[in-house]
């Protein structure tokens, strides 16, 4: 036993195979991918995996991400159901339905999208958030439809809108279907503006593609966590159109800022406080529809 | 080979350098060549009737793209009394990847907004391969707003394979450029008609796609990302941008069969570009047509079932 097992609480001890070889065991230890400190990733776990030596932001899971975001205890997931399908029976490499059965095995998620309904400090509030480990967050019709149900549901209720996107974009597998996806998801967008509902898009590392260029960019509040990867064509694509070395921090969140995209940085730590704040200025007074 | 045909083509070209030979050959002969020169054109008529049977999907993205074919302003030359073409976003600059302005048709005034390809090395460049930056959408969604102002219908012209992958897109917010155009697009005020008559490239398309009617011209094609760019994604290869066609359904059949477009409209035997001004004269027909239907609803009831097609899209199980 080395001298951090030695300090560690039982519990957190590894037991079995690892410890009898003396390995870090998976999922108790975490390298921060920004700073390379280790952590223990229970408490990463508690800092929303943010790393509390540097402030590097980690993929956190959409449930889990709703879960911290909403006061305790009352979420209710909507239109947990909505499954996807496979319309244009696609097949590159593997086929489309047998990457959504492994996608659903691997997350326990039915597709990339998962809608609650809340409370953000006591005020009512639809909220949706991307899983990025579903098929790159990917939107198809199951995503759009279930964004634009919320955004439907926030605009009947005038409670506003709160959407977390992590995703590579368009889901390429239900072809046009998915590109379809942006309009429709856009159209909603319209009419909660058009009845003063607030819609807050949270950009988090990576949104792009046809996602960015649709629901992301359209918040009424468009807000980023820091670092985090943003744009239309993802910089492989570019740097193969431009044939040049990116600048450092292109695409990045400040970046986003500098050019005038994004209203503000906020640390996945206080997302909470920042957005009640700003949502209890926005929302107050709700203009008739 | 001839480059301004494609390889399925080339007995087509063949035919035709026949008859041209033969019809240079005889000039300022005695000897009568018409009888030979029918002969041919049957035989040009039969060839190309047997080549575009049974395209592949491949095949249609290739003539989606091919060299001749018409661009947005040869349709506008095709249709049109009058226009004028309107330039810039006011606010960076004038895109020439869009063309838009003040047109008339059948003595109708009307809004029209497209991509617009080069077709030599210099107005290619100029045109950015008919691949808009943000000042571009910025341009197009100003006309829609002049559009709205004045109750222009308006008509768009699609045919691009995507919006500009480039550093200044991006910093200039490409993504935001594309987003602000569909959110509006859903609420204009005014009928929208839109035509894909070449490429359907993505987002770059469906930034001026959004509307009562989508049209897609026979060989054209509509997608979410280009066969090439899905090949070099899910196949790990671009030279199974073939393979990939087949499976994007983005042939004009296979959208109407899942719901997704309104109308077919077919093209002259061998494709729009062996006849544009026959392909701009059966487009304006539909257009009028199409008009005449979104133009008898009241303006109200048009959003909600605009709406309501929006809405509509997607497959799902529940």
């Amino acid at each position: 036993m080395n001298w951090l097992q030695k300090i560690m609480t039982p519990k957190a001890r590894p037991q079995g195979a690892a410890a009898a070889k003396g390995k870090v065991p998976e999922g108790v230890w975490e390298k921060c991918a920004g700073c390379g400190t280790v952590l223990y990733r229970p408490e990463l776990e508690r800092s929303l995996m943010v790393c509390p030596k540097c402030g590097h932001h980690h993929a956190i899971g959409a449930r889990t991400r709703l879960n911290a975001f909403f006061d305790e205890g009352i979420t209710e997931e909507l239109w947990p159901d909505l499954a996807p399908s496979d319309p244009l029976k696609f097949r590159d490499q593997k086929k489309y339905k047998d990457r959504i059965v492994a996608a659903q095995k691997a997350t326990g998620e039915k597709d990339a999208l998962v809608a609650m309904r809340g409370a953000l400090k006591g005020r009512s509030l639809v909220a949706v958030a991307f899983e990025f480990s579903f098929m790159g967050g990917s939107m198809g019709s199951v995503v759009g439809e279930k964004f634009a149900r919320a955004a439907e549901l926030a605009l009947a209720e005038r409670t506003g809108l709160v959407c977390f996107s992590a995703t590579g974009g368009a889901r390429m597998q239900e072809g046009l279907f998915s590109l379809m996806q942006m309009a429709k998801t856009s159209a909603t967008i319209r009419r909660m503006r058009d009845a003063g509902v607030p819609y807050i898009s949270v950009l988090t590392h990576p949104t792009t593609g046809g996602v960015s260029a649709s629901l992301g960019m359209l918040g009424d509040l468009n807000v980023a966590e820091p670092k985090a990867l943003i744009g239309f064509a993802g910089p492989r694509v570019i740097e193969q159109t431009v044939r040049e070395t990116l600048p450092e921090g292109f695409q990045r969140s400040e970046f986003l800022v500098d050019h005038g995209a994004v209203d503000f940085i906020v640390d996945r730590r206080d997302m909470r406080d920042k957005l009640a704040a700003v949502l209890g200025i926005m929302g107050k007074q709700p203009r008739a529809a | 080979m001839n480059p301004n045909f494609l390889d399925f083509e080339q007995p087509i070209a063949e035919l035709d350098a026949k008859i041209e030979e033969l019809r240079h050959a005889s000039h300022g002969q005695a000897f009568n060549i018409d009888e030979e020169v029918g002969k041919l054109r049957e035989k040009l008529k039969v060839k190309t009737a047997e080549i575009f049977r049974n395209l592949t999907p491949w095949q249609i993205s290739q003539l989606s793209r091919h060299p001749a074919r018409p661009y947005t302003l040869d349709y506008i030359n095709g249709m049109c009394e009058e226009f004028h073409e309107l330039a810039g976003d006011r606010m960076f600059a004038d895109d020439a990847a869009i063309v838009g302005g003040l047109g008339r048709i059948n003595g109708r005034s009307v809004m029209i907004i497209g991509h617009q390809k080069g077709r030599d090395t210099k107005s290619k460049v100029k045109r950015n391969f008919g691949m808009p930056r943000p000042e571009g959408y910025r341009k197009a969604l100003r006309l829609m707003k002049m559009a709205e102002q004045f109750s222009l219908p308006l008509f768009t012209f699609i045919d691009t394979a995507g919006a500009w992958p480039g550093i200044n897109a991006e910093e200039r917010g490409q993504s935001e450029a594309i987003a602000r155009n569909l959110m509006e697009m859903s609420e204009l005020r005014v009928p929208i008609i839109c035509t894909v008559t070449g490429e359907g490239g993505s987002g770059g398309a469906l930034a001026i796609g959004v509307g009562d009617r989508t049209i897609m011209l026979q060989y054209s094609t509509y997608s979410v990302i280009t066969p090439e760019g899905c090949a070099s994604i899910l196949f790990k290869s671009a030279d199974k941008a073939k393979d990939a066609a087949e499976f994007m359904g983005l042939t004009a059949p296979r959208l109407m069969e899942n719901g997704l477009i309104d109308k077919i409209v077919r093209e002259p035997l061998g494709g729009a570009h062996r006849n544009p001004s026959s392909m701009a004269t059966r487009l304006k027909a539909v257009l009028m047509n199409q008009l005449d239907e979104l133009e008898a609803m009241p303006i109200d009831d048009l959003l909600k079932k605009r709406y309501a097609r929006l809405r509509g899209y997607g497959a799902y199980a529940e």
